[in-house]
C-alpha cells in the first residue's frame, strides 16, 4: 500500500463523523425524499396503466359494440376513480420530471429552493389533474 | 501480447456499462412526452366520451395519427428505460436482474407493436 493510502485510511478511521446513507426505518424522509420515491412509484404505476390504454385502443378495432362496452367500463365509477388516479400519477410524474430536467442543468440543489419547488410541483400536478378531469 | 488499447479494454465495464446513452435517451423521451401528455388527455376524452365514429375520425386526422404514433413510441421507450433502472436498483441476483430487464423490455415492445397496429388499422381501415 502506498504512503498516501495509509494516510487516507488513518484519517478515515479517526473521523467518525462521516455522512451515512439514510436508514429508512428510522430516518424521517424530507418532503423532497417522499416526492422522489413517489416519482418512481408513479412511473411504475403508469407503466402498468399503459395496459389499460392499449386495451382501450384495440377495442376501436373490434367494432362499435366492443368500443361502447369499453366506454361503459371506464365510466363505471370505481374504474373512473382509478383513471383519475392514473391521470394524477401522470401529472405528478410530469411535474417532478420537469424538476429533474432542471436539476440536470446543475442548478437548484439548495434546501430552500428544493422545498419551494416541491410545493410548486404538488400545486401544479393537482391543478393539471383537475383541468384534465374536467376535459375528460 | 495484448494489442488492445487501454480504452477498448475498459469500454463497457464499470457501473455505467454503456455510458451515458441510457441517461440521455431517458431525458430526450421525457422532454418529448411533456407536450404529448397534454395532447393525450384530449385522446382519452374521446375514448371515454365520444361516439365510435367521432373517435375514429379524430384518430384518422393526420396530425392526431402522427402524434399518437409518436406518443406510443416515446412512452414505451421511456417506460422501458425507467423500469429497467428500478429493476437494476432493487434486484441484486445477477441472472434474475438480467432476465427481468429482458422480459420487461420485450413486454413493452410487444405492447407498443399492438398499439401501433391498432392505430394503423384505425387510420387505414376506419
Amino acid at each position: 500500500m502506498s504512503r498516501c493510502g495509509q494516510l487516507h485510511d488513518r484519517t478515515a478511521m479517526e473521523n467518525n463523523n462521516r455522512p451515512l446513507s439514510p436508514h429508512l426505518q428510522v430516518y424521517k424522509l424530507p418532503l423532497t425524499g417522499i416526492i422522489s420515491i413517489t416519482h418512481r412509484m408513479t412511473g411504475v404505476f403508469l407503466s402498468v396503466g399503459l395496459l389499460l390504454f392499449v386495451w382501450s385502443l384495440t377495442t376501436i378495432n373490434s367494432g362499435p359494440e366492443a368500443f361502447s362496452q369499453m366506454q361503459s367500463l371506464i365510466n363505471f365509477i370505481p374504474v373512473k376513480i382509478f383513471l383519475w388516479v392514473i391521470v394524477y400519477s401522470l401529472f405528478f410524474h410530469l411535474c417532478h420530471g420537469v424538476r429533474h430536467l432542471v436539476w440536470d442543468t446543475g442548478s437548484s440543489f439548495d434546501l430552500e429552493t428544493m422545498d419551494r419547488y416541491a410545493s410548486y410541483e404538488l400545486g401544479a400536478s393537482i391543478f393539471l389533474t383537475i383541468v384534465a378531469i374536467i376535459i375528460i | 501480447m495484448d494489442y488492445r488499447s487501454p480504452l477498448s479494454r475498459v469500454r463497457g465495464l464499470g457501473s455505467a456499462k454503456t455510458g451515458t446513452t441510457h441517461w440521455w435517451m431517458q431525458r430526450i423521451s421525457a422532454v418529448v412526452l411533456i407536450p404529448l401528455s397534454f395532447w393525450l388527455i384530449l385522446f382519452v376524452s374521446h375514448l371515454s366520451g365520444s361516439s365510435y365514429q367521432q373517435t375514429i375520425d379524430w384518430v384518422a386526422e393526420p396530425l392526431n395519427s402522427v402524434l399518437l404514433i409518436f406518443w406510443i413510441i416515446a412512452v414505451f421507450y421511456h417506460a422501458a428505460l425507467g423500469v429497467q433502472v428500478v429493476i437494476e436498483d432493487y434486484v441484486h441476483t445477477e441472472w434474475l436482474k438480467i432476465t427481468s430487464v429482458w422480459l420487461v423490455k420485450l413486454a413493452f415492445l410487444f405492447l407498443a407493436l399492438v398499439a401501433l397496429l391498432a392505430t394503423f388499422r384505425i387510420v387505414f381501415l376506419g
